[in-house]
């Protein structure tokens, strides 16, 4: 703690800046392309989940089961170790991109099923009958109504997303943490671990807090809107958290 | 090619290597065990706090319980870790061996395990939270009315339906942390997925064939994601039924209110 206070510390931190900015950089650029490919896989396996038709809907179980229930830890050794004792090594921000897309897009399937699933059948079926072929339905009639309900958790998982590029470290990655943790320790740079801990804590901190802020705003928004239109009629069973 | 393979699958008849890995097993889930409880102690007085502590006289905890909580939220886990390796100190109690552990370990597996905690607790705070709101404002009143006073009406009315409605976001946070202690292996603590990372590192000594091949990265992690999926499906299996079954009851409520 005493780091914290001591200019000398500080100092090596801001010397050692650029650093810090392109571990920072490092890490957004995997974020991004990270949310890209859980988004696609996302909507792929949430539609397949969605889609009625047993071998697609037992896929896409599969995958989200499997994905959920093991270590994101453990996905990106494997994947890493796998392909460079084989001999085809697919470099450590790739199998981290890969990996990382790979399990929040079984979160992001499981999003985009809830909130296909919450529009009632009727919907469907009117689409249908107005001669709306798949596409059209799910573009036209269904995006709309269940992209509300989507959002917010989405946005959530980004924000877990952004967090987890963290596991980059396991396999010497150069993002902000790696980064961060191999200046703590470097030969010439060590010591200063107050002033390097606060400033990587405070770089994920203002990427993920407007995120994590926006998404529980448009959820209470939601739930009040919910509680406005609630009627006896459509009374819904009390959801959990 | 298959002699490889054999090698690989050699490793695992050995007792001395299951039990390594076993034991990892049983590490990873008394650490999960004990944030997640912890986790459920100190979010709930951050839930508490953040939501009901508006006179101004309190406001002060109320600040620090929610910053406590984004601040947790919004940083990943790993930085917690190395922090806490490096600031966080450790009791005697703790500093010794123990459980076959060399003094070294201990103090790293009790300062990791602050960290697993400290993190568990701001995600559990939310949880509970989602809980206390979910309970009626009419069940204050109903308490006001009998002469309960606030403790009382907390331990008595609130927090029990609140904790009820919770259970099964809660057994989830337990797959969830059980995920989560993977990134204790980071800092070489002694729970599975650095047991597993161990094993692998000197796969060549054990397999027979003198060097680390893929089919021991595939035989490796491969159990590894065997027993974390067990363990996992069983309790995600667990939060289905609670949930089928309450969603019965509600419907089945309807019907008797219609």
């Amino acid at each position: 703690m005493a780091t914290l206070v001591s200019l000398d510390a500080w100092l090596k931190v801001w010397l050692y800046k650029s650093t810090f900015l392109l571990g920072f950089l490092t890490t957004l650029e995997t974020a991004v392309f990270a949310v890209l490919l859980s988004l696609c896989l996302g909507l792929i396996f949430g539609l397949m989940s969605t889609s009625g038709r047993m071998l697609l809907q037992g896929i896409a179980r599969v995958y989200v089961e499997f994905i959920q229930n093991t270590p994101l830890l453990l996905q990106i050794c494997f994947l890493y170790y796998a392909m460079s004792f084989s001999g085809h090594s697919i470099g450590i921000i790739t199998s981290g991109i890969i990996s990382i897309g790979v399990y929040h897009g079984a979160y992001m399937a499981e999003v985009i099923r809830a909130g296909i699933q919450s529009i009632p059948r009727g919907q469907f079926e009117a689409s249908y009958s107005q001669g709306f072929n798949y596409m059209g339905t799910m573009y036209y009639i269904i995006l709309p109504q269940s992209i509300k309900i989507i959002l917010p958790p989405m946005v959530n998982q980004v924000v877990n997303l952004i967090k987890n590029t963290s596991c980059l470290y396991i396999i010497g990655g150069s993002d902000l943490i790696s980064i961060t943790y191999s200046f703590v320790t470097g030969a010439n740079t060590g010591g200063a671990h107050g002033p390097a801990y606060l400033v990587t804590g405070v770089l994920f901190f203002i990427i993920c807090f407007p995120l994590s802020m926006l998404a529980s705003t448009w959820e209470n928004n939601l739930k009040k809107r919910e509680r406005m239109t609630f009627t006896k009629a459509a009374a819904k069973p009390q959801e959990e958290a | 090619m298959m002699g490889e393979w054999e090698a690989s699958f050699g490793m695992l008849q050995s007792s001395a290597i299951w039990l390594y890995i076993l034991k990892g097993t049983l590490f990873t889930v008394i650490i999960s065990a004990i944030a997640v409880i912890l986790g459920v102690v100190f979010g709930s007085i951050l839930a508490l706090v953040r939501n009901y502590c508006h006179s101004p006289k309190y406001r002060i905890f109320r600040w620090a319980a929610i910053t406590y909580i984004e601040v947790f939220r919004n940083t990943p886990l790993l930085l917690w870790i190395f922090i806490c390796v490096v600031f966080c100190p450790v009791p005697d109690l703790f500093a010794h061996r123990m459980f076959g552990l060399t003094t070294v370990e201990t103090t790293l597996l009790f300062k990791a395990c602050i960290a697993l905690i400290l993190f568990t607790s701001s995600v559990i705070a939310e949880i509970v939270r989602g809980g206390l709101n979910s309970v009626p404002a009419g069940q204050f009143e109903a308490a006001a009315s009998q002469g309960f006073n606030t403790v009382q009406t907390m331990v008595y009315i609130i927090l029990p339906q609140a904790y009820r409605n919770v259970v099964p976001t809660l057994l989830s946070q337990i797959i969830t942390t059980i995920k989560d202690s993977s990134y204790l292996a980071n800092v070489a603590t002694i729970e599975l997925m650095s047991r597993v990372r161990q094993i692998l590192s000197t796969a060549n000594i054990y397999n027979g064939t003198g060097n680390i091949n893929v089919s021991d990265v595939f035989v490796l992690y491969g159990c590894a994601a065997a027993i974390y999926f067990i363990i996992n499906f069983a309790l995600s299996l667990i939060v289905r039924r609670i949930n089928a079954q309450r969603k019965k009851a509600a419907s089945t409520y309807r019907i008797v209110k219609a």
